[in-house]
């Protein structure tokens, strides 16, 4: 009787308990006993840092060491690089541009020219770059990037028939779709800009530029492509698209050259990368370094003959034209030499005040016992 | 309590309409189903297969969280203002939503298989005149059915008829109020005589009128209309479901509440929701971030309308939209700002948090160390929600029984004659620690010893054998001088129902010592001695109350010599003992502190012979005192007063009341871990303050151990002062002072500070007093008391006081609380607590089914609060600040770039940068280092418990951690936004190419974030094991790969315009000054910190750090703990007397009427594993309960006198 009901308990309880498994096992059924491995019991092999005064000081002193060498040497490349800039915005009133910049209007078909004269003091010896240098325009601001079909500017032909809704206001004109669509693109800079050497003896020398090579490969050969793959006759491809309302000439009119023509013209890809901050430059041409004996650029006067087109004014922008050479760490940037240089000295600043303190407070604090 | 009854309000309110009364008719399903009752099949599951999808949403969009980001993926569709794709906020969401369904389902099925399991039980059901085996959930009010022995009660029955004589069934109730002692239901004769009578039993018409459906276990009213006549039924005519029927082969009954309306189903649920403090503080913080949000994006709207003033005429290259002005542009921007910095308010957040608890949960249900073999418990975390709560507890509080100690009474010890027996000593007299291996004494010679019974001092036995007369008194006053009842089932099996486990020890002892106690009748008691029957006549039991503190009888021995024996507290004793016994009194008040050092219970006793003709006198001035009509209880007072003189000293007996394995360590280490314990038992104060001894939380050394007993409101006001003045004079008789005023979220809440004292003091506080203590008018008294004492025991309390308790200091202490207990009683308490734990495998499942924790063994409770506890607090604390830290160091640098890109809202990083930051590239580090990390392993917790401490003080995640958190961010944004953009300002690329265009920057930006907010972590993650350097370098090196597949041509030739950044990754991260960049801004992020650090740590440093630098140079395991060798204590003065039982049942053991029912069938209700094999059953404890918590202790003493009178009434 006794034995019997005891059972039945058993039996009950564990029925009512695990009512899910089903029949229970009865006595022999498997033990509950968790499994013992590491991770259950989290007893995992572990690596535990502690921040020492023997990890925290040597790294400390060393990252010094090395900052303050890299720093010197960033410092030093930056300061050897040749940068020429000129602002030809014509804000004053006694700048050469300054009456194209007062004429200015996006229909007048009459370009307004405008010749800004500079000296070089010192001849740039290697490759230099020419680029144009806008302030104050926001090429990132939110509306202006996303306001670009990257599927029209890819050949799609949908797409440049049927831009897409980011497009507006500039995603069609008078019933034809534009092509390129966009506030970006409508808004390319066009200024011409030539570059004249003046001979001591007073010859105009013209510089030549090289327009080619001046995009990111992957743009020019990926990213932008003209619609209809080869055909190289663009005007038909074009067919029944706009120019954009800015613009003067159609896109497929931009170049001769078949081959920076279109969408995938040169100056175009390079505009249409917008530019992170609203003080940016872009780069125009390149002036192939001709032989190693002389200068690309010697030291002495230029004339930069400027084709006024681009209006900043109005929102007291300015258009600046940047020669430059560059080096292993690109243009001419002292921040990231000025920078390394002064986190290497106050890290090992730190480290010795560190290690004042570490000597002075440190030894008592850590062998002191732990208080229960 | 509160809850439940709300809960039943509810469901009130929900039903079509109040029920006023219930009527039903036997066997009349037509008339039945009228009234639309429910019927038995439960449904606990809340989905089916087609309302799943719906209401799951549903329900998921009424958390705020998710309620935001539905509200942000609206605003990002709508053109003008959507700052971000669509996808940034859908692809989070979605996921979020598909884990939380999925949880939901996989618990929803489980519910489902429970119910169906629960609803297709068979039983039988009379219909048409027949019994059929039917399914519970077919069963319907009003029908009758059948139930055998061993069943689960179907529904709330009203019992018909049973194969017991006087229509009795008895039922086990542990499921539904944890009693697990055998309760006594009976039938009404007039139902009872039908018996197993079918035709009549189908033909029974009785109409039944009763109370709606309620959760009052305890209460039934009702009456039954039956051949014109009323009969009334209360609750001693009811099965309720839950219930098992027991030692009764069959029984009729009627459904009264069927499925949802019984009172089980009444009284379930989960009717708390516990949160806990960081939770709390989580969403007050949320709180502050959404106006820091809406500030924010202010501050940028006006930037916006400024810039769109001055730069008006940007339009000429960018036209506004329609209708847009300057001012709506800035409302516009606004929204556009809440969608772009809404990362700070992460949706992973709520869902990180949720996998950490539950991974936590996971490791306390997988630890060995919490796993107790011998009932095959592992601890189990029955709520995932709470456990970094665990790590800051300041306050626990314990039930005593079950959960301090075993409940086991043995005889230890005892002193004869002035001679100590019970301890072992070795060859040099140094006395030996009790272990399992010491060598157990021998009782095979006696063939009616109990087998479990264990001694280890063989003189004890050898002066046995020698014939010593004083051990021979000795054994035979145990054998005489009790209550208890014998039973045999067969010969030689002897089974003891004793009234208190104390009581059963002693019998037990003189039973293996060769003094068995065999049988009684109410006249006579005979025992076996040395093998030999000798009948003694029983003439009076002199019965045990709580102010005589003692029990004697007055038997004639077979030789015709009278004799009184007598036992009792020692105090009580010595006062009554004869002169001559005084060098003897010395002696073994020697033993008797000595016993009540080691925490034994004591108890004195004593004889003496009787002249033949003044007890004839006696006896008849007894009988006319007996039969008194007034102050019969004084003249009896009297008479034993008269009687209980001169005895002669026996000697003394030392029962241990067996703690459970590790209590006393445990509680050591707890209070070195700064955690308050208080013991609440509904236990005597001797008792309690017994236990309080020997688990160490009372100590001999402590400056003084006051004591609340008072019977008055005035009383316990001035003992509360006084102890407190004592304690701290400088606080003064003055009123209780709040010394600080809290805010809870705008609820004002005054809150009491913790004092200091000089010196430990202990009190221990009675429930009557308690009661008065806790009224409004002097909680406060007695908080300030009570938290001045380093412990505190209060005895007597009902399970609604301690439920008052656990709300007292929950109210007025900014503290964690912890209730840990095991029976019923203690169920109020755990569901009041901040966090319950149960003792599994005692006293029946409630106090575990409420519990948010349940384990079995309270030593493990230490593991629990030391690691497990620690860990989850500290891996919680750490899993915040980084994840604040990295999204608001995300989130910042748009702040920033808005004032560079004329607040347009255009974001610094790639849109799949956005999408992918929270849920891919930082989701598994820090989840890593929320799950593996660890600042000491386990042992080293347990050497230092002081490491717990920050936790209790919130010190690891605080609203100023929370702030500077906030400025480390701040910092970090702007290393991470102006570092790049110095660097790239004006610059080109070593071609002479663009690198400073806004996909460059981008990249960058992103690229120096991410890889900062790893060195970060890894600068926090302390413990860095295989799995998270995984995570670490692998979520880097996913960035990498998806970097560069996303922004490679042939996803960009597949997907034009959603992967615009084409070449970017190859172009610019073959940069030298890229990478400069990148080194520049982490060293830059990471140093100040670990400058801080270091100087913190040199400084100031905290105990952790102090652990560790010791871990570091120990480089190995902590010392092993030294063997703690039981102190002993020898200057008490203090008595050890504890007895459990109230008041002696000795008019029952004389009365002719008792026992008529063989009590062996309620030792058996026991379960052998869920007490100790063979060791006494308690009585009386946890009885009277019911978890509606509506009564008071008074009726705890009386119910366990139920069980005899149940049987007793009938035959009147």
């Amino acid at each position: 009787m006794m034995a019997s009901s005891y059972n039945a308990k058993e039996e009950d309880g564990h029925h009512s308990v695990s009512a899910a498994s089903g029949p229970s096992a009865g006595p022999s059924a498997k033990s509950k006993k968790p499994d013992n491995t590491a991770f259950k019991q989290q007893r995992l092999p572990a690596w535990q840092p502690i921040l020492t005064a023997g990890t925290v000081l040597p790294a400390f002193f060393i990252i010094g060491l090395i900052f303050i060498p890299i720093g010197i040497g960033l410092f030093v490349t930056s300061n050897n690089i040749r940068e020429f800039e000129v602002d030809y915005t014509g804000v004053d009133a006694s700048s050469p541009c300054f009456t194209c910049s007062q004429t200015y209007s996006w229909n007048s078909s009459i370009p307004c020219k405008c010749a800004v004269s500079f000296s070089l003091e010192q001849p740039f010896e290697s490759n230099v770059f020419m680029y144009y240098g806008l302030s104050n325009f926001y090429q990132n601001h939110r509306r202006y990037v996303k306001s670009r079909d990257d599927s029209q500017l890819n050949g799609d032909k949908a797409s440049l028939r049927n831009p897409s809704k980011e497009c507006e206001p500039y995603r069609s004109h008078d019933n034809k779709p534009i092509a390129p669509c966009g506030a970006i693109a409508n808004s390319l800079f066009n200024d011409t800009l030539e570059l004249f050497y003046i001979d001591p003896n007073g010859t105009r020398t013209q510089i030549p530029l090289v327009k080619k090579g001046i995009a990111w490969w992957t743009d020019k050969h990926v990213k932008f492509r003209n619609p209809g793959g080869n055909n190289f006759n663009l005007t038909v491809v074009f067919q029944g698209t706009t120019k954009p309302v800015n613009w003067r000439k159609y896109v497929y009119e931009l170049d001769t050259d078949p081959e920076n023509n279109g969408f995938v013209n040169e100056d175009f890809i390079v505009w249409m990368r917008t530019a992170a901050l609203p003080t940016f430059r872009k780069l125009y041409r390149i002036i192939q370094k001709k032989s190693n004996m002389t200068p690309t650029l010697p030291r002495g006067n230029y004339t930069l003959d400027v084709t006024y087109n681009y209006p900043v004014r109005s929102f007291e922008g300015r258009k600046r034209m940047i020669l430059s050479t560059i080096s292993w760490m690109g243009g001419k940037n002292p921040f990231l030499g000025i920078a390394y240089i002064t986190v290497g000295s106050v890290c090992f600043f730190l480290g010795v005040v560190l290690l004042i303190i570490h000597h002075k407070y440190g030894n008592r604090n850590n062998s002191a016992d732990i208080p229960n | 309590m509160g809850s439940q009854m709300s809960l039943f309000g509810l469901h009130c309110l929900k039903g079509k309409e109040k029920e006023e009364e219930r009527r039903i008719r036997a066997n009349n399903r037509e008339y039945n189903q009228l009234h639309k009752y429910a019927t038995n099949a439960i449904k606990t599951s809340k989905y089916n297969m087609f309302s799943f999808l719906p209401l799951n949403l549903f329900e998921q969009f009424q958390r705020i969280a998710n309620a935001y980001f539905l509200f942000l993926l609206i605003l990002q569709v709508i053109p003008a203002i959507s700052s971000l794709s669509w996808f940034t906020t859908v692809v989070p969401l979605v996921l979020v939503l598909a884990v939380s369904a999925a949880k939901d389902g996989s618990d929803d099925i489980n519910r489902h298989k429970s119910d169906r399991q629960v609803n297709n039980r068979k039983v039988k059901v009379l219909l048409n005149g027949e019994l059929r085996t039917e399914k519970w959930m077919d069963v319907q009010v009003g029908d009758i059915i059948k139930l055998e022995n061993n069943h689960f009660v179907t529904a709330d029955l009203l019992l018909l008829s049973s194969s017991e004589p006087l229509n009795l069934v008895y039922i086990e109730t542990a499921e539904l109020d944890g009693e697990t002692n055998l309760k006594v239901r009976q039938a009404l004769t007039i139902t009872g005589d039908m018996g197993h009578n079918l035709e009549m039993l189908s033909a029974f018409d009785g109409e039944l009128r009763c109370e709606p459906p309620n959760n009052r276990l305890d209460r039934f009213t009702g009456t039954l209309m039956f051949q014109g006549q009323k009969f009334s039924l209360d609750n001693e005519k009811v099965l309720l479901r839950g219930c098992t029927l027991r030692n009764t082969e069959w029984c009729f009954g009627l459904v009264i509440f069927a499925g949802p309306e019984t009172k089980l189903m009444q009284n379930s649920g989960r009717t708390t929701f516990k949160r806990t403090s960081i939770d709390r503080m989580m969403n007050a913080l949320v709180l502050c971030i959404f106006v820091f949000l809406v500030f924010m994006c202010t501050v940028l709207a006006i930037g916006n309308s400024i810039w769109e003033q001055q730069q008006g005429d940007f339009t000429t290259f960018l036209p506004r939209q329609d209708g847009v002005n300057a001012a709506f542009s800035g409302f516009l921007t606004f929204w556009s700002y809440v969608i772009i910095l809404n990362t700070v308010v992460p949706i992973s957040l709520y869902v990180s948090v949720e996998i950490i608890r539950l991974g936590n949960s996971f490791y306390i249900d997988w630890d060995r160390k919490m796993y107790y073999a011998r009932s095959d418990t592992p601890a189990v975390a029955r709520t995932t929600t709470l456990n970094e709560e665990l790590g800051q507890i300041k306050y626990i509080f314990s039930d005593k029984t079950g959960t301090l100690t075993q409940n086991i009474m043995t005889f230890n010890k005892c002193s004869i004659n002035g001679k100590c027996y019970g301890d072992v000593f070795d060859y040099s007299g140094q006395r030996l620690e009790m272990t399992e291996e010491t060598e157990k004494v021998d009782f095979s010679y006696n063939p009616l010893a109990d087998p479990k019974f264990s001694f280890h001092d063989h003189s004890l036995v050898e002066a046995v054998k020698l014939e010593n007369p004083e051990v021979h008194a000795f054994f035979r006053l145990l054998a005489l001088c009790h209550t208890a009842m014998a039973e045999e089932k067969t010969e030689g099996e002897l089974l003891y129902q004793a009234q208190s486990p104390d009581e059963g020890a002693l019998v037990t002892a003189a039973r293996n010592f060769g003094f068995v106690f065999r049988s009684r009748t109410p006249e006579t008691i005979s025992i076996v001695e040395m093998g030999i029957q000798r009948n003694y006549e029983l003439l009076t039991i002199l019965d045990f109350n709580n102010v005589r503190k003692r029990m004697s009888v007055i038997v004639r021995s077979p030789e015709g010599k009278l004799s009184l024996y007598c036992k009792g507290a020692d105090t009580v004793v010595y006062e009554r003992l004869h002169p001559s016994c005084s060098k003897l009194m010395e002696v073994t008040t020697e033993h008797l502190s000595e016993f009540a050092g080691d925490g034994l219970r004591t108890l004195a006793l004593a004889y003496k012979d009787l002249d033949e003709s003044y007890f004839e006198s006696w006896r008849q001035r007894h009988h006319e005192a007996s039969t008194a009509l007034d102050d019969r209880e004084d003249k009896l007072d009297e008479l034993y007063e008269e009687i209980e003189k001169n005895m002669l000293l026996l000697g003394a007996t030392g029962i241990e009341d067996k703690l459970q394995d590790g209590v006393s360590h445990t509680i050591e280490q707890l209070s070195r871990a700064d955690i308050k314990i208080w013991v609440l038992t509904g236990d005597k104060q001797e008792t309690a303050e017994n236990i309080g001894y020997s688990c160490n939380l009372l100590r001999e050394e402590m400056s003084e151990v006051f004591t609340v007993a008072g019977t008055s409101p005035e009383e316990v006001r001035q003992e509360l002062r006084t102890a407190r003045i004592k304690m701290k004079p400088e606080t003064g008789e003055g009123n209780v002072t709040i010394e600080g005023e809290g805010e809870i979220l705008g609820k004002k809440s005054k809150l009491v500070q913790d004092e200091a004292v000089n010196g430990e003091y202990g009190l221990v506080i009675n429930g009557h007093s308690l009661a008065y203590a806790l009224d409004k008018t002097m909680e406060l008294e007695l908080l300030r008391t009570a938290c001045m004492c380093k412990t505190v025991i209060c005895c007597r309390v009902t399970p609604l006081q301690k439920a008052q308790v656990v709300e007292l200091v929950k109210k007025y202490k900014r503290a964690v609380t912890l209730a840990i207990g095991d029976g019923a009683n203690d169920v109020s308490m755990i569901k009041a607590a901040h966090i319950g734990v149960g003792i599994s495998g005692q006293e029946g499942m409630q106090a575990v089914l409420s519990s948010d924790y349940s384990f079995a063994q309270f030593r493990y409770l230490q593991r629990l609060l030391l690691v497990h506890g620690r860990w989850s607090y500290l891996r919680m604390c750490k899993f915040l600040c980084y994840f604040f830290y990295k999204n608001f160091t995300f989130t910042f640098v748009h702040f920033w770039y808005a004032f560079f890109c004329g607040f347009s809202a255009q974001t610094v990083y790639d849109e799949w940068f956005i999408t992918l930051y929270n849920l891919v590239y930082t989701a598994l580090p820090v989840l890593g280092m929320s799950l593996f990390d660890q600042d000491v392993n386990d042992r080293w917790s347990f050497q230092y418990p002081q490491l717990y401490v920050p936790g209790q003080l919130n010190m690891y995640f605080s609203k100023t951690i929370f702030a500077k958190c906030v400025l480390h961010s701040g910092y970090s944004s702007l290393v991470v936004f102006f570092i790049p953009y110095a660097a790239m300002y004006n610059t080109v690329r070593d071609n002479g190419k663009d690198v400073a265009d806004y996909q460059s920057f981008a990249l960058l930006a992103q690229t120096c974030l991410l890889i900062a907010v790893c060195i970060q972590l890894g600068l926090d993650m302390a413990y860095w094991t295989a799995v998270n350097q995984f995570f670490v370098w692998g979520s880097l090196a996913v960035y990498f790969a998806i970097t560069f597949a996303i922004y490679s041509n042939g996803i960009f030739l597949i997907f034009t315009s959603s992967f615009p950044f084409i070449g970017v990754a190859r172009n610019t991260l073959n940069q030298a000054n890229v990478w400069l960049t990148i080194l520049l801004t982490t060293i830059l992020c990471v140093l100040p910190v670990v400058a801080y650090r270091f100087l913190l740590m040199q400084l100031r440093p905290t105990i952790n750090d102090k652990v560790r630098f010791k871990v570091r140079q120990t480089k190995a395991s902590p010392p092993p703990p030294p063997r703690r060798a039981r102190i002993r204590r020898t200057s008490s003065r203090r008595s050890g007397y504890a007895f459990s039982h109230a008041q002696g049942y000795g008019d029952l053991v004389t009365s002719r009427r008792f026992l008529r029912r063989a009590p062996v069938s309620r030792s058996t209700a026991f379960s052998p594993t869920a007490r100790s094999p063979g060791k006494f059953l308690p009585t009386g404890r946890s009885a009277g309960y019911s978890p509606t918590g509506r009564q008071s202790n008074l009726r705890q003493d009386e119910t366990s006198l139920q069980m005899y009178r149940a049987v007793k009434d009938p035959q009147i």
